[in-house]
């Protein structure tokens, strides 16, 4: 690290005292190198063994990484905390202007400890740290209000985040989200209940400053090539096009899409909820994050008439991508477009994961067809697939929880099942609830395995897609190594806080040239080395917190429906897992 | 040669234009940035792209009283660092915004029109006219 990097400091705050320090760990940056390789650290310094998730005592830990402000796409903010959702690892990676936000106000790394009694929101400008009174924020029905409210309030427009929760992480649903400019999420695992037990309502940060760099003419150079690769390759155009919603259609085509709660993996409605469905009838605006040009963020208009009174509009914009449309799409059945966006709203406006809350309501949905919970449960609410008002109506009460059903419902799938029954279908993979991939045994096993049980952590959907391709899958050792060498090297792109829109652009050789101009020099073996080392010491947090790949649940539902590799095999997926044991151990 | 902002409903947020200013200053991060990117109220409402447009008669040179801030042909101004005293009449005087300060040496940062922002512009936002 260069000598005068304000990457080294970590801004410590602890919310019981009202009061803020600052430490160099130019340590913790020299051997980690940021984002989640430094947070993970962090997370085991300051959580305790057995830390109660929603207790003062569970920090959060923000980290971005020596490339963010440097170069495009190192636009990500690592999130770490003990997840209230599984009781263990609890990760997840927002952009926005997040990122970018926390550099230039001079931290590398922000860890929150302790718990307000009332309601407030921290204000970080720059050096300056203000605990603001938030007890008029706290129950606003809109998280969307709310940023505007602090919008208003604070300084620096255009160069602040401002993340904040809504009334799902005031209520401490498990799954609840952080949201930060309206648009973007540390969607999973719940984040937003641990913001919520601290009576956090929102943290607004901002800054403005110059970073330091080793030579400035082969910084414009690496530059240049990293953000003509980024403007110029055909998958960035992909991204910025249609987005990610572009994958419905060829992922329905492949047979891969889950479908009113994984009965099947195609959808019939997939065409009306498609990304060029969006594209051409609602998109209204498309939006990036700082400091990364391709703007892959796509923002649906709905103009909807109040019915009260004639020519009585109002026009609604939030965004849209692959795994809402899944999640409350497909999985729900729900192939009206309107239908869809009214219940993303919901979401987006109360501060629900939009994943966990579309599988919950779709196990919930098969255990009433099934006779496993009745209307006396759902106080009258009859779930039935692609009733998107049905949908509105449950998610308002996991919110409010008037009776035990609707409390097990926002603790999540896992939970819910382990109450009433139906675990076959209860879609969670290491107690969080599954992506929208039934790609293969690949997808299934990497979600098992990964480190906080995301589609993000290895990716073994695309190990599937390409073995279809190939039509060979190779042995379950081969896919578990393929899935731990992918997951390895994320924890490199990771810790650089690296979009993983961008993996392609950011090859290992990329990285060490960027990473050289900043004063970390290190060679491809011992960059790999690192990788390793984080996702051991994740897995240590994890094991620590009692997580065994033994006791791993398999839902019989995957094994159930056909994927567009044919049916899985359980014996497959426990050698998987097997190898996955050993290879860690090592 | 002056930088126009042709349509900021093209605008993504991005901000690369901010980052490319520095850059071509040589340096990393925005603190040296002439260009301003933020929000109209809320992202959905799109962006505001804060720039000097060159004016004709420009307000921020008509105010500086050691003219250090001299008009340049064919609009906006020249910046003479060594006569500027750091009194922030510019900055008021500029009804868009358009100085930005160097709160670390106390003076003002003004647009050259140089158009590196625009090479950096993916979405059209930017342009270097005549």
């Amino acid at each position: 690290m260069l000598q005068d990097d304000t990457l080294a400091n970590v801004l410590y705050i602890d919310l019981s005292k009202k009061h803020f320090w600052i430490e160099k760990r130019q340590d913790l940056f020299d051997k980690f190198i940021g984002g989640v390789g430094v947070a993970t650290q962090l997370l085991h310094e300051e959580c305790p063994k057995g830390a109660d998730p929603l207790g003062p005592e569970n920090p959060i830990i923000f980290a971005v990484g020596p490339l963010t402000g440097l170069f495009p796409l190192a636009s990500k903010t690592v999130a770490m905390f003990k997840s209230p959702h599984t009781g263990n690892l609890g990760e997840s990676h927002c952009g926005g202007r997040s990122a970018i936000a926390i550099r230039m106000a001079g931290y590398g790394a922000i860890v929150i400890k302790g718990a307000s009694n009332t309601p407030l929101y921290l204000a970080i400008h720059n050096n300056r740290i203000y605990f603001r009174d938030a007890s008029s924020l706290w129950g606003i029905g809109s998280c969307i209000t709310v940023g505007r409210i602090i919008r208003e309030n604070e300084p620096a427009a255009g160069l602040r985040t401002i993340m904040r929760i809504g009334t799902a992480g005031e209520k401490l649903v498990s799954y609840a989200c952080v949201t930060t400019e309206t648009y973007r999420h540390f969607g999973r695992l719940g984040l937003g209940a641990v913001f919520g037990s601290k009576k956090l309502k929102a943290i607004v940060i901002s800054g403005k400053r110059s970073l330091p760099i080793s030579d400035t003419k082969l910084y414009q150079k690496v530059y240049d090539e990293i953000y003509q690769a980024a403007t110029g390759s055909p998958v960035m155009k992909k991204y910025h096009g249609l987005g990610t919603a572009e994958n419905i259609l060829p992922l329905n085509e492949f047979g891969g899409l889950p479908t009113r709660n994984l009965e099947k993996a195609k959808f019939e409605g997939a065409l009306d909820i498609s990304g060029e469905t969006f594209a051409e009838q609602y998109l209204g605006r498309r939006l990036a994050c700082s400091h990364c040009p391709v703007g892959c963020i796509h923002i649906a208009a709905l103009r909807e008439p109040y019915g009260d009174e004639l020519y009585f509009y109002k026009t609604s914009m939030f965004s849209y991508d692959f795994e809402p449309i899944y999640a409350l799409g497909s999985m729900l059945g729900v192939s009206e477009p309107k239908g869809f966006l009214k219940l993303m709203e919901q979401i987006e406006v109360l501060g629900l994961d939009v994943m966990s809350t579309g599988v919950v309501l779709a196990w919930a949905t098969e255990a009433q067809q099934k006779g496993i919970i009745s209307k006396k449960e759902t106080m009258g609410i009859k779930l039935s697939w692609g009733d998107h008002t049905a949908y509105m109506d449950t998610v308002s009460l996991i919110i409010k929880q008037p009776n035990e059903f609707f409390e097990a419902l926002s603790c999540g799938v896992e939970h819910a099942a382990s109450l009433y029954g139906g675990q076959d279908y209860a879609l969670a993979f290491g107690g969080n609830e599954m992506p929208g991939y039934h790609t293969g045994p690949g997808a299934h096993i990497g979600v098992l395995i990964g480190a906080r049980h995301s589609h993000l952590d290895n990716a073994g959907y695309s190990i599937d897609q390409k073995a279809k391709i190939k039509e060979n899958l190779g042995s379950a050792e081969e896919l578990a190594e393929s899935l731990l060498a992918e997951e390895r090297w994320r924890q490199i792109l990771a810790s650089l806080v690296i979009c993983f829109f961008a993996r392609g652009i950011y090859q290992p050789d990329v990285v060490l040239k960027a990473l050289h101009l900043t004063g970390f020099d290190v060679t491809p073996e011992a960059l790999l080395g690192i990788g390793e080392e984080i996702h051991k010491e994740k897995y240590r947090f994890k094991t620590r917190e009692g997580f065994s790949l033994d006791k791993l649940r398999l839902p019989k539902r995957i094994l159930e429906t056909p994927s567009p590799l044919g049916k899985l095999d359980e014996k497959f997926i426990h050698r998987a897992i097997e190898y996955v044991k050993k290879s860690l151990s090592k | 040669m002056k930088l126009s902002v042709v349509d900021t409903e093209r605008c993504v947020g991005c901000q690369s234009c901010m980052f490319a200013c520095s850059r071509r200053q040589g340096e990393a991060g925005i603190a040296r940035t002439c260009i301003g990117v933020r929000s109209a109220g809320g992202m959905e409402r799109g962006f505001v792209v804060i720039v000097c447009r060159a004016c004709n008669d420009p307000p921020c040179a008509k105010v500086c009283p050691t003219g250090a801030l001299k008009p340049r042909r064919g609009g906006g101004v020249r910046f003479d660092i060594t006569k500027c005293t750091g009194c922030g009449h510019c900055r008021d005087a500029c009804p868009i915004g358009c100085v930005f300060w160097d709160d670390e040496i106390n003076k003002p940062m003004i647009c050259i029109h140089c158009g590196y922002c625009a090479q950096f512009c993916p979405y059209g936002v930017l342009k270097l006219e005549r």
